[in-house]
């Protein structure tokens, strides 16, 4: 059979789009100067970006002063950021006045954090629920022996005083992250539980705690836990900011954790209840896995939220990094107008490396979790 | 004993959920009783040891402290309680003006980060992701350590058009002062801001019978800006300005903001608006493309579909959040007390409690007035809410 002559056999060649339509002088026209208020407002941010990015490459990287013995050079005139001063002051940075023939106690830890951290974070790797096991209760121990010594191992004991920087962020963020999702855990099923008492207790200190700002929880925890308890019991001063910390967060997070056990249907609990699971079996099997990774946005950002507040602890003389950034600024061999900037600087650079990670990483898992749901 | 005979014989006693349930609780609110009497007669005993003060007198003992901005009348022969009120309106102030700047510099930021204008766009991504990863006290931190302080001293000032002037001890204002027959300009407001409100009730009106637009924006601010500014040329003027000078080593007369006031202000300002940007941006891009689509349709142009048929579908998303970040803005009002700004935690919470040693009261009082105006606010924002929230009918 011949097809019919006025059927096409072939197809036509694709046209290009008409001139103007395409290339780069039609991408600037449409997403730079689409319509008269946006071309304003592009021309009024270009001239923004002219001459703030001459001022800060000027500042951060061409008169930058890379090495220098003290902070003379940094002194001159015109002389923009001393990093020789953030390179100089780094281990004070990192570590605060921790012994320095100990401080590889620190760097272990560190590194096994790192290490159990990218295990559980990395999806594709095997074997992380053992990852989580060692992360959220062998690790903790682990640290703490290893940080605050152990006479009896050989490690020296090394008092919290003596303890600083980025090192005590870290074990701050890390307590916090560590502690209060369980407990935010405990306090959401609290709230929604039937019991009348359970139900008021939780919800009472819920919103008692996020009601009040995060330094008032720091003072009570400072000046009120100690005389809450005999005095032989006293917590150690860097216990104490660390209960505060748990707390707060574990009432933000039983926010977070709630939002998502209310997301889900009656029915999945109901079924849990046919098959004849008790409570425990059905918060552990069926509800809280469903219900954490609804959230997980709103979990990861409770931890950054957490993980800047870390530094309010300076208010109770805790030498967290921000609190030994802003006391090195003082160091009369440094000294100068561009110190105080340069400190700042370096350290908006270490949280925002963290926070922004978290995010990014958040978003990732978001896009990957729904990619199921998606058809 | 009735839940018992009423329960199927074969649940035991201690399956039955009723009495499990019960004696549950019964055990936790012992043991919290327990918790919070063995707190409390520690406390009591630990501070008869120490010689920490249990009652309240200290609030009428007198503070002996300067504190250097004050709404109301102090001075270092004024007792505790008045410096408690003092760095109390410290903070309203500095929250009540933060809500402000923040609201509108956030809605702003968070519509430039829809702009047409990929640059507008990319440059508040950028605002908005660097401000929100970066603590709130290092920011702080910074604009007073590193930007405020190191300003010229006032013989140096920065001065703009000779009447404000920056300096390391503050920003010198010209200070108004109102003089004989300056109270017809308030009258003129007043009645501006009620006959705007009237004409909003008429055009709703109008609206509602005829369909008919009112632009009631612009004749709004004409009638609350205008009329007490005719007023104010009609009455000859009545308004001096006290311009300061510098006398010696500092500037004399005018209004002073101080160097923390304005670290405090601009930081908490900042912060709070990259949050309320992506707000703002989430509940704009939560109204459905069909509803401007179905705008267009019906006729209506760019400006009325933003105004009838966008922003008041995005308000609905966008409040419940805003409320929780002017609670935030409040509550972080506190990190005044690194940077020295007389607030409430500072001056009560910081010397007052250093001075006196009655931690526990003082603690406990800092947090029931943090709580109560978090209580406030968020009923206040509640109530705004469901005016603006969808009426099922």
């Amino acid at each position: 059979m011949t097809p019919a002559a006025f059927l096409r056999t072939h197809s036509e060649p694709v046209r290009p789009p008409p001139a103007g339509q395409t290339g780069f002088v039609h991408l600037v026209r449409e997403r730079l100067f689409g319509s008269l208020p946006a071309a304003i407002f592009t021309l009024l941010a270009a001239g923004a970006l002219a001459w703030a990015i001459p001022e800060l490459v000027r500042f951060l990287f061409i008169d930058a002063v890379w090495s220098a013995p003290n902070g003379d050079a940094c002194r001159a005139p015109g002389a923009g950021a001393c990093w020789a001063y953030i390179w100089r002051k780094l281990p004070y940075f990192t570590f605060g006045s921790y012994p320095e023939d100990q401080r590889w106690r620190v760097w272990l830890t560190m590194a096994m954090g790192a290490i159990l951290i990218f295990w559980l974070l990395r999806r594709s790797l095997p074997g992380r629920n053992a990852a989580a096991a060692l992360f959220f209760i062998v690790y903790p121990i682990v640290a703490f022996v290893l940080l605050s010594g152990a006479p009896a191992l050989g490690l020296p004991n090394v008092p919290t005083d003596l303890w600083g920087g980025a090192m005590v962020s870290l074990v701050v963020a890390v307590t916090g992250i560590v502690l209060s999702l369980p407990g935010g855990i405990l306090l959401a099923l609290g709230r929604r539980s039937k019991m009348p008492v359970i139900s008021a207790l939780s919800t009472g200190f819920i919103e008692f705690v996020r009601g009040v700002p995060f330094i008032t929880v720091l003072f009570m925890a400072n000046m009120m836990l100690p005389l809450f308890v005999p005095e032989a019991w006293a917590p150690d001063r860097l216990l104490r900011p660390l209960i505060g910390v748990v707390l707060f967060s574990a009432a933000y997070m039983a926010e977070v954790v709630r939002g998502g056990l209310q997301a889900l249907p009656k029915g999945q609990s109901e079924a849990g209840q046919a098959l004849g699971l008790r409570y425990w079996q059905r918060v552990r099997l069926i509800l809280l896995p469903q219900a954490l990774a609804l959230v997980i946005p709103g979990i990861v950002n409770t931890f950054i939220a957490l993980f800047k507040d870390t530094t309010l602890v300076a208010v109770v003389g805790i030498f967290d990094f921000l609190r030994t950034v802003d006391t090195a600024r003082l160091d009369p061999e440094w000294a100068g107008p561009n110190i105080s900037a340069t400190g700042y600087i370096f350290a908006a650079l270490f949280y925002f490396v963290f926070c922004f990670g978290m995010s990014r990483y958040s978003l990732g898992v978001e896009k990957e979790l729904s990619r199921g749901k998606t058809h | 004993m009735s839940a018992q005979t009423s329960a199927p014989p074969r649940i035991s006693f201690w399956n039955d959920p009723f009495w499990r349930g019960l004696i549950f609780q019964a055990a936790l609110a012992l043991f919290v009783i327990a918790l919070i009497w063995g707190a409390w007669s520690n406390a009591l005993d630990n501070m008869a040891r120490r010689g920490i003060p249990t009652d309240f007198s200290f609030w009428n003992k007198p503070a002996s402290f300067d504190i250097n901005q004050s709404l109301i009348s102090y001075s270092a022969a004024s007792e505790n309680g008045r410096a408690f009120w003092v760095g109390l309106l410290n903070t309203l102030l500095v929250a009540a003006i933060g809500v402000v700047l923040s609201t509108i510099v956030g809605f702003a930021v968070g519509a430039a980060r829809l702009s047409k204008s990929w640059l507008v766009a990319k440059l508040a991504t950028i605002y908005v992701e660097t401000i929100r990863n970066v603590p709130l006290l290092l920011q702080l931190l910074f604009w007073y350590n590193a930007v405020l302080k190191p300003l010229p001293a006032p013989r140096n000032s920065v001065s703009i058009f000779n009447t404000l002037f920056l300096n390391n001890r503050g920003l010198f204002m010209p200070q108004p002062l109102p003089q004989a027959g300056f109270g017809a300009v308030w009258l003129a407001l007043a009645a501006g801001i009620a006959a705007a409100l009237a004409l909003r009730f008429y055009a709703r009106k109008r609206q509602r019978e005829t369909g008919a637009q009112t632009p009631v924006g612009p004749l709004s601010v004409a009638l609350i800006i205008g009329l007490p500014l005719i007023v104010y040329f009609m009455a000859g003027r009545p308004l001096a300005f006290d311009i300061p000078k510098l006398k010696g080593f500092n500037f004399d007369g005018g209004m002073r903001l101080t160097p923390e006031f304005v670290a405090l202000e601009l930081g908490l300002t900042l912060y709070t608006a990259s949050f309320i940007a992506e707000i703002v941006r989430a509940g704009i891009l939560a109204v459905p493309k069909g509803q401007s689509e179905a705008a267009a349709a019906l006729g209506l142009r760019p400006g009325p579909t933003r105004k009838l048929v966008i922003v008041p579908q995005a308000m609905r998303v966008i409040i419940p959040p805003l409320t929780s970040q002017y609670l935030n803005l409040i509550k972080n009002s506190s990190l005044a007390v690194f940077i020295g700004y007389p607030d409430l935690v500072q001056v009560f919470a910081g010397t007052v409690l250093n001075n006196t040693g009655a931690a526990v009261q003082i603690i406990c009082i800092t947090m029931a007035v943090y709580l109560f105006i978090s209580l406030v606010t968020s009923f206040a924002m509640n109530l705004y809410n469901k005016r603006m929230a969808l009426k099922e009918r």
